[in-house]
């Protein structure tokens, strides 16, 4: 039930926003975050955003993992 | 490049996948590792990877008390169905409650019986409904943890400004901290470490985690639902034991912060009060749930429409109870496959895809 989805914001206008979401695009709302600019990675959970997604973030924990898979 | 998959490919590698199990079976040694996945979207990703199996020996996965359809009270589906029955309104409600066995009946059976429900994606889904049927009162079945909690608020919210009136809630929001405490005072559970949930933990923040690290000196890590992240956060785990250490760590840092959302945990603390409240199966947890405020008690359908509802702790055969506490796999219950399946669920834990039963069941892993 706390699934929540990555996907990027394609339009906003005040609190309510577009994204896309696996290939459909569905409206969501923002209220739970402030200034995010369209582009960005959120997670959506029962139509609202509930925390950005960190690119750089996502791409040092690939890098971790990267290295574990290296190492053995 | 197609944006629609991208944070959840990378995250199902197999190779490296193949290289963490490696890592933790070393680490873990000839210890095995008894872990509680907290949450049921971590038990399905679990389930469905087949990740149990590839680590039997090195770690054992129990579940938790992490799906909230499957820990609501029978008391609330019938307080539901009195909205419903007695009452005249509207429900409004996520798909998944449907079938969830009140004391005599459930929200889909009495739907075939007529019972007005209509199921929305969103809360704020069933503010809209009210504002366009404004002859009739919608009651939203507000059920869920911290995650869904915000959105709970945000529709209440948005009812008040926009003056909504005919629209209210049946709270039954609960928090994840409180019951993991619970768990880990149980001397028959027996844990060594928490896997946190993604999702509850991007908006309270992994160091919501601490009280209960410290206090039963056991360490928790947050992990996302991918099977790397499982699996990372598994090792990650495994390595804490076998220093001795008891810390809160996090895996999930694309999405999960160490102070959480505060924007969403403001607006929860505005709408809602911690209360105590009954999980089926579990029974009472102090302050582990979260009723309406005063300030929206326009919004509150329990004391709106002097609907309360009524917990009173279960009296079945079903043994969800031990296994929503991982005192027993679904298999060890005598019900399961049997009288208990996912089309004629007995208990909760088979009702819901996310129930540690349902999972075990679907993806052969009992
Ligand atoms: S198999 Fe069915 S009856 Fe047994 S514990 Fe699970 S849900 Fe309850």
């Amino acid at each position: 039930m706390c699934l929540g989805v990555p996907a990027r914001v394609m339009e906003r206008s005040g609190d309510a926003a577009i994204v896309e979401l696996g290939g459909v695009r569905r409206e969501i709302s923002l209220m739970l975050l402030d200034d995010v600019s369209v582009g960005e990675w959120v997670i959506v959970h029962a139509g609202f955003a509930i925390e950005r997604l960190s690119e750089e973030e996502a791409e040092q924990t690939l890098s971790l993992l990267r290295e574990i898979a290296d190492a053995f | 490049m197609n944006c629609s998959i991208r944070y959840i490919d990378e995250f199902r590698d197999p190779a490296t996948a193949r290289a963490l199990i490696g890592r933790i079976r070393q680490d873990a040694g000839d210890h095995p590792a008894r872990l509680m996945e907290v949450c049921g979207t971590h038990t399905v990703a679990i389930a469905r990877s087949g990740i149990r199996p590839l680590l039997s020996g090195a770690v054992t996965m129990v579940s938790g008390p992490g799906c909230p359809v499957c820990v609501t009270p029978d008391g609330y589906i019938d307080a539901a169905i009195a909205l419903g029955r007695e009452k005249g309104a509207l429900l409004a409600s996520f798909g998944d409650m449907l079938r969830v066995p009140g004391k005599t009946s459930s929200l889909e059976r009495e739907k075939g019986k007529g019972l007005d429900l209509r199921v929305v994606y969103s809360p704020l889904d069933a503010v809209a409904l009210a504002a366009e049927t404004r002859s009739r009162e919608v009651v939203f079945l507000g059920v869920g943890f911290e995650t869904t909690a915000p959105a709970i608020a945000g529709a209440i919210r948005t009812a008040a400004q926009q003056r909504v009136a005919n629209f209210s809630v049946l709270s039954s929001v609960r928090t994840i901290p409180e019951a993991m405490g619970v768990l880990a005072a149980d001397p028959e559970v027996r844990i060594e470490g928490f896997l946190c949930p993604a999702h509850v933990s991007a908006i309270i923040g992994a160091d919501a985690y601490l009280p209960v690290a410290e206090a039963h000196r056991i360490p928790c890590v947050v992990a996302g639902f991918e099977p790397l992240d499982i699996l990372m956060g598994i090792s990650m785990l495994v390595r804490q034991i076998r220093e001795g250490a008891a810390r809160v760590e996090n895996e999930y840092t694309r999405v999960a912060t160490r102070g959480g959302n505060r924007k969403a945990q403001e607006l929860v603390a505005d709408v809602f009060v911690p209360c105590d409240t009954g999980w089926r199966g579990i029974g009472v947890i102090r302050a582990s749930g979260l009723r309406i405020s005063e300030r929206y008690a326009a919004f509150d359908a329990e004391g709106k429409f002097g609907v309360p509802v009524v917990y009173t702790p279960e009296r079945t055969a079903c043994r969800c109870g031990d296994v929503l506490k991982g005192k027993i796999l679904p298999g060890d219950c005598p019900l399961f496959g049997k009288a208990c399946v996912p089309d004629e669920p007995y208990g909760p834990c088979m009702v819901s895809s996310e129930g540690t039963c349902a999972a075990h069941y679907r993806y052969g892993a009992s």
